[in-house]
């Protein structure tokens, strides 16, 4: 067998001037180059006016604070219980929500096998469909069995809170731990397989200790799908006073009273615990994943 | 003797069909071939990582075709080395001893014993993110070799090395060869580093392999 190579060729120099074409050589006109500044200024003012507006959103909020007003709110036994009710039941669903998304987004991530697609769009369900929707699917799955022997114990109680937000709040945290493991190669795992490792130990010693950014953005991103969640907890948890009322749906009840000072009271707290947890997660390397 | 029998794959438009090959036990066998010729594939079938429509894998007497990679002590190094981030150099060789559950002991003596003759002491306390390519390249040969494969199965190591680097890895690969006693199985589009490290050279075209004969060096 004899190998021919590109560089063993010698008359290469003399059968590609035979190739090329007569015109070839011919100089062309000069480019005009343009100034890049529009460019960037389009940009800019296009970015610029999205920023500006949640930034005077938040100020418009802000400059409504009445210390007198606030005070009244948050010394209310309700409001007290609904910050409680909220800081914990958003915890639980987000630390649910990853614990279901880790191994939903490996396997989407990893394998490929028959009605994938439709397992794709099924947990894409939550995300598109409106959030009352959500809630109301729970409110009718409860009454068939086996959710129907839970249904006293949940539907309309606080364990309906923490579902309904966990149902929407999970969708967004699969996505961000699919997105994760996708940016993954794979090759360590296969390196790891021939080290000794079975399948469970690679993905314990080599691919979560790399996931965990992604863990980090799915736990943040869960916490506040869960915070702002209001449409689904309303309608399969309902918003009793002492029992199911969380922020969002504090600011509901202040806004059907037409107390505008206390919805934007309600609404600022809301912002608070939303930048608290934004910046935690920054703090602690959410930076490095893109979601 | 590392024997492929019969060994087909199809995957999409690429096809590997009823392939013969032997690799003599203690060579230094290297597969040649052009890109997308099949060349990784043939290496991951024998890994292990994945399975082939058809054929065996015959690994000194035994099928080992459906064995699990963990089951086949064969070191991998595959073309990016994959080092796992955020872990020392110390712990990436010693890797597959901690999971044989080998003592602590016996595993430093092993991580000294390699760092000392691929000369990377002064590396054991790095993170993979800080290593030079040639340094790397060092790191994932060593941390293959620790488990004491029978066959070690290295993918276009030397690719992405520069000309200098390039010359003192062959060097390297040469030594390691002749101190572990493995098999080494070699893939690269190079017929420089076959001529200079090779004791067997094969070559992969239109999805079967064959021996093949290197020319002189141009």
């Amino acid at each position: 067998m004899v190998f021919i190579g590109w560089e063993m060729n010698h008359n290469l120099p003399y059968l590609c001037s035979k190739m090329v074409p007569s015109n070839f050589n011919k100089p062309t006109s000069p480019l005009t180059v343009k100034a890049e500044w529009p460019f960037i200024l389009g940009m800019a003012l296009i970015a610029g006016s999205y920023v500006l507006l949640l930034a005077l959103m938040v100020l418009a909020q802000i400059s409504f604070f009445s210390p007198t007003e606030m005070a009244r709110v948050f010394g209310n036994p309700d409001i007290q219980f609904s910050i409680k009710l909220t800081l914990l039941s958003c915890t639980i669903s987000a630390l649910l929500s990853v614990w279901v998304a880790v191994p939903v987004g490996y396997l989407m991530s990893r394998f490929t096998f028959r009605g994938k697609g439709v397992v794709d769009a099924i947990l894409d369900i939550p995300i598109v469909l409106p959030p009352l929707i959500v809630g109301c699917c729970l409110l009718i799955l409860f009454n068939y069995p086996p959710f129907a022997w839970l249904s006293d114990q949940v539907v309309f109680e606080w364990p309906a809170v923490v579902l309904a937000q966990f149902v929407v709040a999970c969708a967004f945290a699969v996505r961000a731990m699919r997105v994760s493991f996708d940016q993954i190669p794979t090759r360590y795992e296969d390196v790891a397989l021939t080290l000794g490792c079975h399948r469970g130990q690679a993905f314990w010693r080599v691919v979560l200790p790399q996931a965990r950014p992604g863990i980090l953005a799915a736990l943040t991103l869960a916490w506040a799908r869960s915070l702002g969640e209001f449409g689904p907890i309303l309608v399969f948890a309902g918003s009793t006073h002492q029992r199911t009322e969380v922020l969002s749906t504090s600011f509901f009840l202040e806004m059907q009273s037409g107390n505008l000072r206390g919805m934007v009271a309600v609404s600022l707290m809301m912002i608070f615990c939303a930048v608290v947890v934004l910046s935690l997660a920054r703090i602690f390397g959410l930076r490095r994943v893109d979601l | 003797m590392i024997e492929l029998k019969n060994i087909s794959l199809r995957q999409g438009q690429f096809i590997l069909s009823d392939v013969h090959w032997q690799i003599p036990s203690g060579s230094y066998s290297v597969l040649m071939g052009s890109s997308g010729s099949g060349k990784s594939t043939l290496v991951e079938i024998i890994c292990g990582l994945r399975k082939p429509s058809h054929g065996q894998i015959i690994f000194n007497g035994n099928d080992v075709t459906h064995w699990r990679p963990a089951q086949r002590q064969v070191g991998y190094v595959p073309q990016d080395r994959a080092l796992f981030p955020g872990i020392t150099v110390r712990h990436q060789i010693a890797f597959g001893l901690v999971l044989r559950k080998v003592p602590d002991r016996e595993i430093n003596i092993r991580v000294n014993e390699l760092s000392d003759v691929l000369h990377m002491d002064h590396l054991l306390d790095r993170l993979p993110e800080k290593l030079s390519g040639g340094e790397a390249q060092r790191v994932a040969l060593a941390r293959a070799l620790a488990p004491s494969p029978t066959l070690i199965c290295l993918d276009e190591p030397l690719s992405a090395l520069d000309h200098d680097l390039h010359d003192e890895m062959c060097h390297l690969l040469k030594k390691v060869h002749a101190y572990a006693g493995i098999t080494v199985l070699h893939i690269t589009h190079s017929r420089y580093e076959a001529q200079r490290l090779s004791t067997h050279t094969f070559r992969i075209s239109g999805g079967m392999v064959a021996p093949y004969q290197l020319g002189s060096a141009s």
